[in-house]
């Protein structure tokens, strides 16, 4: 089932104050989903902003509640109204309930429209139909290697994407469990040793957007980013050629190399790497039984990225 | 980690002392931590001298350390977490200034350095910090509150106390030799593996933390049973206050909710020490399992550490507004809902694992279902000060702090409970910012209000009211300053756990935070100058008659402090409230009809050496000293066999002795003259209430 974004902006509570106060003059939330850059991100801004306009609805009894009840019966101001022994009553305590009640379900319903919309395995549709450019992440201490089966290059801590088109993320680690994130466009997802993850994105509009680790792996953590860099498509064929043309090879002694902890000084580029890499990489966790590598989803058995 | 490992010193060496790199490799971050290492062992080499020179040596022995009063026990764990509450405080503010410092430049600290700072962090505040303080308090109220002379297995109590505070020691003598986990509180597999973290920093971490987790399982089965077993007559369950509900819904929780966290320890254990392969990459490992076992009891931990707050909450709302509280059936019910669904909720807190989306939506779902009986418990404090005389005294403070700011954190819980809007800020700031939105006005505010509100019961004087107001400004617009940016950092992309920022423009946000750690640890300081002053103007601040707040439940019907027996007769209760009720009636001080013997157990060595065997144990596995590691094994469980045939395990208290006693307090109370609500913080109260 394809993405549909459709009901962004659809939501009946979303007062415009709160993103007033949100985005006050000279605060301006910059490099997340605040910040959206795409779809995902976009969808994720608009569902938090709308939980936020629900939650007002138990939050502003308390905030306007509290303070008067403070007000109105502190000691030494006689408001003749002072019931030590009352405890209940019926029509409050129906209304304590259900308040909160129906705003979570409220809640619980958009969360699961939600979640199924935005689930990270599905791929995203556009009006072209275009089919989604999978890119392949290996995390590494501390680095990414991305491998692009269709374009037969790799790239280590930069990924070059057409803006526009469908990306399809699919992650696994060389090392301890990392999360993949670029919050500009969305996320984020585990990599895990063994095992793949996928993540479904898409970069509305040419730029460059920050990419990390999210998952602490120990001394160059702080030091794992790279950059995600949306260009046209056209763009992005040269870029390719170029890459082809000028890039080094990886091979697996380059391979074992990377794997050394280490944060690069930049990115770099190679031109071709060993066929099966993703797939050998998944599969040195499992003995030497590569086509038994579990997936996270069950629809998605292994096909690990070979170039095609 | 390094050469080989000696039969003698298994795998320690003099460079594993903290002092020996400073001089060797010196810079910042080495002279940091030899300086920690040092204030710890000046601080135990001061404690040391101070006993000797005040011969204080015997009376802690005797009177303190191999104690089975569940009041004396509960006030050493309040110590317990107060020392370890002030050194993570110190290690907060050391991390703010890291990051404040550390924008596009390394910083002062180095990133390994960093590491064992967070770690500890949230190693100490969970574990040796919030946890031994609530169980402190709840140690010393609820029997007192359920009309009970003990909890059911006093020497049980003395000995979670003293296998806690064993794991807290091996914390601390991490700062000296060796070094700690770099994989904060959750010791994440694999990283956690000898593959990734070799050297003895987690093995310190796994053992502190098994420590306390069977400290905290022995801890849950004593309360429960205190509960069901213990109550005095006439206090049936729904006649119980407040704070017994939320201390049997914790104890039900700790005895479910650490195994999963024991299991997890030691399977990570049996990886580290064995070769086995539970959590490890490849050859059969799976560190998804990890994380399973570990927020099974993670989850159930947050209510484990709310919901005492909540008990004590719904006290001081209701005892400074001279009103019974509003709702407490609802409230109990609310209590309990939150403690079952508390289980149910644990895949929140790795959504991102790559499961399916319905599996996430279902535990969103249940997530955001706590929202509900948590704000029925908001409303109904509110609806307790409703019609009632609000006294605004510190602990009425922190306890109105906390319904304000907990709210926020409420909403931000609710955002993380969709997996959608937690794929973006999962492992951010905004999700730090979140914890400890619940943490510190959840429970560290509860606690405070609680220190307040019955430390004049424990000691029989008042603490100083100034110094209480000035804690409470100071924390609460240090909490604010330092964690509201958080959330704001959260939302730029700023990830936690981070050594180093490339964005400048977190500067600002980060300077904010800092500023707010630095109201906070001064309102830390004014908590310990407010005991001070309390303590130098103890006879100005007395309140001996022990119902210094007008107090409503059974503790405040007995004297300040209360005698080792709590009550010279065991009340018989009618219905809630009963000091209330009492008072009503005139029957408060009344002569009981007789008076009888009492048995209390006697003082017993037996839970200290099984402490002190099970911090050398502990000490022994990390440094792989395996015959030391034995010897306080066997030593250990000598101790209980030997304890076992010790048949005189109780004193008896004379009928005349309890009645000399009881009658002396009742005397000295009936001549003094009640204090009025308006003159509660002066000198005039001495603890017996006007009649209204």
């Amino acid at each position: 089932m394809p993405r549909s974004f459709g009901f962004v902006g659809r939501h009946p509570v979303l007062p415009a104050y709160l993103i007033a106060t949100l985005s006050l003059s000279g605060c301006s939330i910059d490099g997340s989903f605040f910040s959206a850059a795409g779809p995902v991100a976009e969808a994720q801004r608009a569902h938090f902003l709308s939980v936020l306009g629900w939650m007002a609805i138990v939050v502003l009894p308390i905030a306007i509640g509290l303070p008067y009840v403070l007000w109105r019966y502190r000691a030494g101001r006689d408001s003749g109204d002072y019931a030590p022994d009352w405890e209940f009553n019926w029509k409050l305590e129906v209304l304590i309930w259900v308040v909160p009640a129906v705003v979570v379900v409220a809640l619980a319903v958009n969360l699961w429209r939600e979640t199924i919309a935005l689930d990270p395995y599905k791929a995203i549709s556009t009006a072209g139909q275009e089919e989604p450019l999978t890119i392949n992440v290996i995390a590494m201490d501390w680095k990414f290697l991305f491998l692009y089966p269709d374009g037969g290059v790799a790239t280590v801590n930069e990924i070059v994407v057409p803006a526009g088109r469908p990306l399809r993320f699919r992650l696994t680690s060389q090392t301890v469990m990392q999360s993949f994130i670029v919050p500009r466009l969305g996320g984020q997802i585990y990599a895990m040793a063994g095992m793949t993850t996928e993540l479904n994105l898409l970069a509305s509009k040419p730029g460059d957007y920050t990419g990390q680790n999210a998952q602490y792996n120990g001394k160059g953590f702080a030091k794992q980013k790279f950059t995600l860099r949306a260009v046209s498509p056209e763009e992005y064929e040269t870029w390719l050629g170029s890459v082809k043309s000028d890039g080094k090879t990886l091979d697996m002694a380059g391979y074992e190399e990377l794997t050394k902890p280490s944060v690069p000084e930049s990115p770099s580029v190679y031109a071709s790497y060993p066929a099966d890499l993703f797939k050998t990489v998944l599969g040195q966790f499992h003995g030497h039984r590569p086509a038994d590598t579990p997936s996270q989803h069950s629809e998605d058995r292994i096909e690990a990225g070979s170039p095609s | 980690m390094t050469g080989t490992t000696s039969p003698l010193f298994g795998v320690l060496d003099w460079s594993s002392i903290v002092f020996v790199p400073a001089i060797l490799r010196p810079g910042t971050s080495e002279f940091i931590a030899a300086g920690a290492g040092g204030v710890v062992v000046l601080g135990a080499l001061a404690v040391a001298i101070w006993l000797t020179v005040r011969g204080w040596w015997r009376p802690l022995w005797s009177d303190w350390l191999t104690s089975l009063d569940h009041k004396k026990i509960g006030i050493m764990y309040v110590v317990l977490a107060l020392v370890m509450l002030a050194r993570a405080v110190v290690e907060a503010c050391l991390m703010r200034a890291q990051q404040l410092v550390a924008v596009n430049g390394p910083g002062f600290l180095s990133p390994e350095h960093f590491g064992q700072l967070f770690s500890t962090h949230g190693t100490i505040m969970i574990f040796f910090m919030a946890m031994p303080l609530l169980t402190g308090i709840i140690n010393y109220v609820m029997p007192l509150q359920l009309g009970a002379r003990d909890v059911s297995f006093p020497l049980l109590n003395a000995v979670s106390l003293a296998v806690t505070a064993a794991g807290a020691a091996l914390v601390m003598v991490s700062l000296v030799v060796g070094k700690f986990s770099t994989a904060g509180w959750t010791g994440y597999a694999s990283f956690t593996e000898v593959a990734y973290s070799p050297g003895v920093g987690v093995d310190y971490w796994i053992w502190a933390v098994t420590l306390s987790s069977l400290g905290s399982t022995l801890t849950g089965l004593n309360f429960a049973v205190t509960i069901y077993k213990k109550r005095a007559p006439g206090m049936t369950l729904f006649r119980m206050p407040l704070f017994c509900w939320t201390t049997l819904c914790t104890s039900i929780l700790m005895i479910f909710a650490m195994a999963p966290l024991t299991v997890a320890t030691i399977m990570l254990a049996f990886d580290r020490y064995a070769g086995f392969h539970f959590f490890t990459d490849g050859s059969g490992g799976n560190l998804m399992n990890y994380a399973n076992l570990f927020w099974l009891f993670g989850h159930p931990e947050v209510y484990i550490l709310i919901l005492p707050a909540f008990g004590v909450y719904s006290e001081v709302f209701s005892t400074y507004s001279g009103k019974t509280l509003y709702g407490y059936t609802s409230l109990v019910y609310a209590t309990m809902a939150i403690a079952v669904l508390s289980f149910t909720v644990w895949l929140h807190h790795f959504f991102t694992m790559g499961q399916s989306a319905n599996l996430n939506a279902v535990f969103g779902v249940a997530t955001m279902t706590i929202g509900i009986p948590t704000g029925v418990k908001i409303y109904d404090w509110i609806l307790t000060m409703a019609r009632g005389r609000i006294r605004f005294s510190t602990a009425m403070l922190f306890s109105i702090a906390f319904a304000a700011t907990f709210v926020i954190g409420g909403v931000t819980g609710v955002l993380l409970a969709n997996p959608t809007i937690d794929f973006s800020v999962h492992n951010s700031l905004f999700l730090v910012a979140h914890f400890h939105n619940m943490l510190i006005p959840g429970l560290l505010f509860g606690m405070i209000a609680a220190i307040q509100f019955w430390f004049p019961k424990a000691f029989g004087f008042r603490l100083d009211e100034t110094w209480g107001r000035r804690a409470f400004w100071l924390w609460v617009t240090g909490f604010y300053f330092a964690f509201m940016p958080l959330y704001v950092l959260g939302l730029m992309g700023a990830m936690r756990r981070t050594v180093e920022w490339l964005e400048p423009g977190y500067r600002p946000w980060l300077a904010v935070a800092m500023l707010g750690a630095l109201l906070v640890l001064g309102g830390l300081v004014s908590l310990f100058i407010q005991l001070y002053v309390s303590i130098r103007d103890r006879e100005r601040l007395a309140v001996p008659a022990g119902d210094p707040w007008d107090g409503r439940s059974l503790e405040w019907s007995t004297s300040a402090p209360p005698p080792d027996w709590n009550f010279a007769v065991v009340p018989r209760v009618t219905g809630r409230d009963p000091m209330t009720v009492a008072k009503a009636r005139g029957l408060a001080y009344e002569n009981p009809p007789r008076y009888e013997a009492i048995e209390l157990p006697r003082n017993s060595a037996t839970a200290p050496l099984i402490g002190l065997a099970a911090a050398v144990c502990g000490f022994a596995l990390v440094w792989h000293i395996w015959w030391l590691a034995v010897a306080s094994l066997v030593f250990g469980i000598g101790t209980i066999v030997a304890r076992s045939f010790n048949m005189e395990t109780e004193r008896v208290i004379p009928a005349d002795e309890v009645e000399r006693i009881h009658q002396g307090w009742l005397e000295s109370v009936r001549q003094m003259p009640g204090v009025t609500r308006e003159r509660e913080m002066t000198t005039a109260n001495l603890g017996r209430a006007a009649s209204q």
